[in-house]
């Protein structure tokens, strides 16, 4: 893991750094990703091979899944989303604490993918707002880690005080959250 | 061990209801047999009742729509006698814009989750069923899917249009 730590900007010297907090908590929430994974069809298969041996997401500080939302930082959903599953999801996403990020790997979470059809969501963020999309049908285990990378990268440069800005309410309010 | 033909089958429906049974034909080696929908459940209590057709088994049942019949509206019912591998569908049809069948929990209780999928995709209601709400769709879904006039699509899909998905 010690590869993808970039060293901090700030003041050094023999022994110390100094830096801001935003940038130490950055780093220290990037190399530490909670991920759920809300696995509904192949794009979960696909997971699963991610977080194997070979392609191995341990490798980048997300080793450890949270089943939980409570304890969860990512929410990953792979798979199709039925309209009957969607208040479920709502009320995961609705579950786990702030910060959140969401990632929707697949054709399906996307935008429903090829079931344009009356039972099926047309994409997760219908309900709930997402950080980053991974196409693919389903997407292979690169595209997901890329997809996580992204995350990382918007985990490491969130500014401390996003989650109370007005920008962020708003856009909860826009799904109807809180 | 008895062995049922199909012509044994037939000759006792017929006995039993007559005109009842409109047809029966062998349809890919099963016995199909169409009936009037006021006998339905008698003849399904028949074939269950009866101790050497002992159809004991619901294999499955369904909603049928076929809009160009006069009588688009159904239901099928498939019955499995398990000690002497014999097996009949049976097939009722009606006019009703709104069909109301009897229900056929009081026979086999697994009837129950099949009623209630034919009702959450045909709109079809089961008289005397226990609880008649829809069981795979969303509660607050309007319409019912498998009629033919229903719009598979998702009408709020912004991204496909007429041009491209022939909409």
């Amino acid at each position: 893991m010690s590869q993808n730590v970039e060293k901090l900007e700030g003041f050094e010297g023999p022994g110390f750094l100094a830096t801001s907090l935003d940038k130490a908590v950055g780093l220290a929430r990037k190399n530490s990703l909670w991920p759920l994974p809300f696995a509904t069809s192949c794009c979960g298969i696909e997971f699963m091979a991610t977080m194997a041996s070979t392609y191995d997401l341990g490798r980048f500080g997300a080793e450890r899944l949270s089943f939980s939302p409570r304890q969860a930082d990512l929410l990953m959903v792979m798979g199709t989303i039925s309209k009957k599953m969607g208040p479920v999801l709502r009320q995961v996403y609705e579950q786990m604490a702030e910060p959140k990020w969401v990632l929707a790997v697949g054709a399906c979470a996307t935008t429903g993918g090829i079931f344009d059809t009356y039972s099926v969501l047309q994409g997760i963020d219908r309900i709930i707002p997402v950080d980053v999309y991974v196409p693919g049908c389903p997407p292979r285990p690169e595209q997901i880690l890329d997809g996580v990378l992204k995350i990382q990268e918007l985990v490491q440069n969130e500014s401390r005080r996003r989650r109370e800005s007005p920008e962020y309410l708003e856009l909860l309010a826009s799904y109807g959250i809180e | 061990m008895s062995n049922i033909t199909a012509e044994l089958a037939i000759e006792k429906l017929n006995n039993q209801f007559g005109d009842q049974i409109i047809s029966s034909e062998m349809l890919y080696d099963f016995l199909t047999v169409t009936v009037a929908k006021k006998s339905v459940k008698d003849v399904i209590k028949f074939l269950h009742d009866d101790a050497e057709l002992n159809c004991h088994f619901l294999t499955t049942m369904c909603g049928l729509h076929f809009p160009d019949q006069s009588e688009q509206f159904g239901m099928m019912y498939q019955l499995h006698n398990m000690v002497a591998n014999f097996r009949i569908r049976i097939k009722t049809f009606t006019a009703d814009a709104e069909p109301v069948f009897e229900t056929l929990t009081d026979i086999w209780p697994s009837a129950n989750w099949m009623e209630r999928e034919a009702f959450d995709f045909f709109g079809f209601r089961f008289h005397g069923h226990p609880k008649l709400k829809r069981i795979l769709n969303m509660d607050s879904l309007e319409g019912w899917p498998l009629r033919k006039e229903f719009p598979l699509e998702d009408p709020f899909r912004a991204d496909k249009d007429d041009k491209m998905f022939g909409r």
